[in-house]
């Protein structure tokens, strides 16, 4: 991961030169018990937030794995099922739905709006006058775009009399599917709310591309590249570490669909938008099956980490460092 | 001859971005201008003015679903996001200033810890949370939703390590005078560091402010009473309710809904691209 990657870097070259020359310098007698007051003066600081990791992080964790063996609907006490909520998962065609249709969602949501940013952020990385205008107006969508009011916005656009069929039947179409009550196209209309909102990315990418030193594009066109071999050879494998970042952190936060599937569609038609954390949140809260809930969370925590485990050991293919460190 | 092809070329790239532009914008412009239009104008044409203006979508909108106003629902929320801000500053700056600064026992993991609940997603420890907030009889109160943030858990994480990321950048020669000039260690926080972070803590605010405006999932997992319910979950009890015979209405909500984080972005623009381009958060 990028970002422990960098903070590991500062840690060092900050902990370096601080040990070695304060402490001895400026106070040779060190008390014994100086390390240990520093310690707790940390804790001082620290006790909030270690109330929070203590009871609601990690206490919650663990809580999750033992409920997940338990039957449990906030009544009665939670009973000891042992394996039996894994087990009904492997036979719960819901489930198995659920799982489907967010690794479908994932993978189709993701790799587009990469691109998409990442084609935008070339686009507006240009120094042309009112260039700032098209950043910001780009950037609204991603602004706005997980919000209730969006979702309601976009069901009555992908609707069937709405704005995007109004459109198509002007220019001729004349029987346009119903986007938002078709089983076959409700996923990509959820799909498309999420390509809409690139923004994010587009400006950690336009950060990225300020980075990538002039000198290079120049030498390069002056050894004849054209325009778009500089995008692959010079473009993609600097940008690389960023598009990393945005790659991981972009699916797990797709995995955690959850507004758009329970606004626009309500997890239809024919549950073909039923993303996981929607079906989890129906057990949970609908349902009250806690102990199946838990279950599904813990799976869920597995799915996520071996989807990005896998994207961090792919990394070291095409993720390209520079050499020179750059603090 | 040169510069006439480099005109042409320049006036291309800018008839492609126009283009792009609006087709980004044209649903929000779209929903703004239906949302002054008579619910049955909506749906006969594509165009954005509307034939007959009218407030009405407002007035029926803002009496709100359930019995309960929008006037309550933006009150709730406005309480919710302004608390959840000051605990995100809270716990960001506290716990961020440890790790940056001070040195301790075992912080090579609670560091990593710390790092890890960033990316634990919230969904992992909702259930036993839910329970916990239960049993202590905050369903259905605002408190599952503010506290966390004072405790460093849900959205604060991310704060704490850009505040971590700010504070490491600050010189530390200040701290060193300030002890020097015999400032304990939370004189130190208090009355050098503080006042440095500033920039930082306006962009966790922002951010803290946004993610709980726009945040679902948790208010509707503990808010179940129409009376608490948050501008998110007023729009969803309206949708509900009212149906397909009240776009406009809803138009009209969904509208108010997002000026606020507008009007935010324009005002603090500068903050905020800064915050998502050196840290990656999300909005």
């Amino acid at each position: 991961m990028s970002t422990t990657k960098s903070t590991e870097v500062v840690h060092e070259s900050e902990a370096g030169p601080s040990e070695a020359g304060r402490p001895r310098a400026s106070r040779p007698a060190r008390r014994p018990n100086d390390g240990i007051r520093r310690s707790l003066t940390a804790y001082g600081f620290l006790t909030p937030w270690l109330i929070g990791l203590l009871t609601l992080t990690l206490g919650s964790f663990l809580l999750s794995v033992y409920l997940s063996f338990t039957e449990y609907d906030l009544l009665s006490p939670p009973e000891w099922v042992g394996l039996d909520n894994y087990a009904t998962m492997l036979t719960d065609d819901l489930f198995i739905t659920s799982l489907m249709v967010t690794l479908l969602y994932v993978v189709v949501a993701v790799p587009v709006r990469l691109v998409v940013s990442l084609l935008f952020a070339v686009l507006l990385s240009q120094d042309i006058k009112g260039i700032g205008i098209y950043r910001t107006l780009l950037y609204i969508p991603s602004l706005i775009g997980t919000s209730v009011g969006v979702a309601i916005m976009w069901q009555n656009i992908f609707s069937d009399r709405g704005l995007i069929n109004m459109v198509l039947m002007n220019i001729g179409v004349d029987d346009p599917p119903a986007w938002v009550s078709s089983p076959q196209y409700a996923i990509y209309v959820i799909v498309l709310l999420s390509i809409w909102q690139f923004g994010s990315e587009m400006v950690i990418f336009l950060a990225g591309l300020k980075q990538i030193p002039d000198p290079l594009y120049e030498a390069a066109a002056i050894d004849g590249a054209s325009k778009v071999g500089q995008f692959f050879h010079i473009t993609l494998p600097m940008l690389s570490p960023v598009i990393f970042f945005n790659l991981v952190m972009g699916t797990i936060n797709a995995f955690m669909v959850f507004t758009q599937g329970y606004i626009i569609t309500h997890g239809g038609p024919i549950n073909s938008t039923l993303f996981y954390v929607l079906y989890l949140y129906r057990q949970g809260f609908q349902y009250f099956h806690m102990g199946y809930a838990a279950a599904m969370a813990v799976v869920f925590l597995i799915v996520v980490a071996v989807v990005a485990g896998f994207i961090f050991l792919t990394s070291k293919y095409w993720v390209h460092y520079e050499d020179t460190e750059d603090n | 001859m040169r510069t006439k092809k480099r005109h042409v070329r320049l006036l291309g790239t800018h008839a492609v971005l126009i283009i792009l532009s609006v087709i980004m914008i044209y649903p929000v412009l779209w929903m703004l201008f239906s949302s002054f239009k008579p619910t049955s104008e909506i749906f006969s044409s594509p165009g954005l003015i509307p034939e007959n203006w009218t407030l009405q979508n407002y007035v029926v909108g803002w009496q709100g679903a359930g019995g309960v106003g929008f006037g309550t629902f933006f009150l709730n929320s406005f309480l919710i996001a302004g608390a959840v801000v000051v605990g995100s500053i809270f716990i960001a700056s506290l716990t961020g200033f440890a790790f940056a600064r001070l040195k301790f026992k075992l912080r090579k993991i609670m560091f990593a810890l710390m790092l890890m609940s960033i990316m634990l997603p919230i969904q992992v420890t909702l259930i036993p949370q839910y329970i916990i907030f239960h049993e202590l009889g905050w369903v259905n109160t605002f408190l599952p939703l503010i506290v966390p943030s004072f405790l460093g858990v849900s959205i604060t994480p991310f704060f704490i390590f850009l505040m971590v990321q700010f504070i490491r950048g600050l010189p530390k020669e200040l701290d060193e005078a300030a002890i020097i000039d015999g400032c304990s260690t939370f004189q130190v926080f208090w009355r050098v560091i503080l006042p440095l972070s500033k920039p930082a803590l306006i962009t966790i605010s922002i951010f803290a402010f946004y993610w709980t405006w726009d945040d679902f999932f948790s208010q509707l997992v503990y808010l179940s009473d129409p009376s608490k319910f948050t501008v998110s979950t007023g729009l969803n009890l309206f949708l509900s309710n009212a149906g397909n015979s009240q776009w406009g209405a809803l138009f009209a909500m969904s509208i108010l809904s997002i000026i606020p984080v507008i009007v935010i972005f324009l005002f603090f623009q500068k903050y905020l691209v800064k915050g998502v381009s050196t840290t990656g958060m999300k909005l």
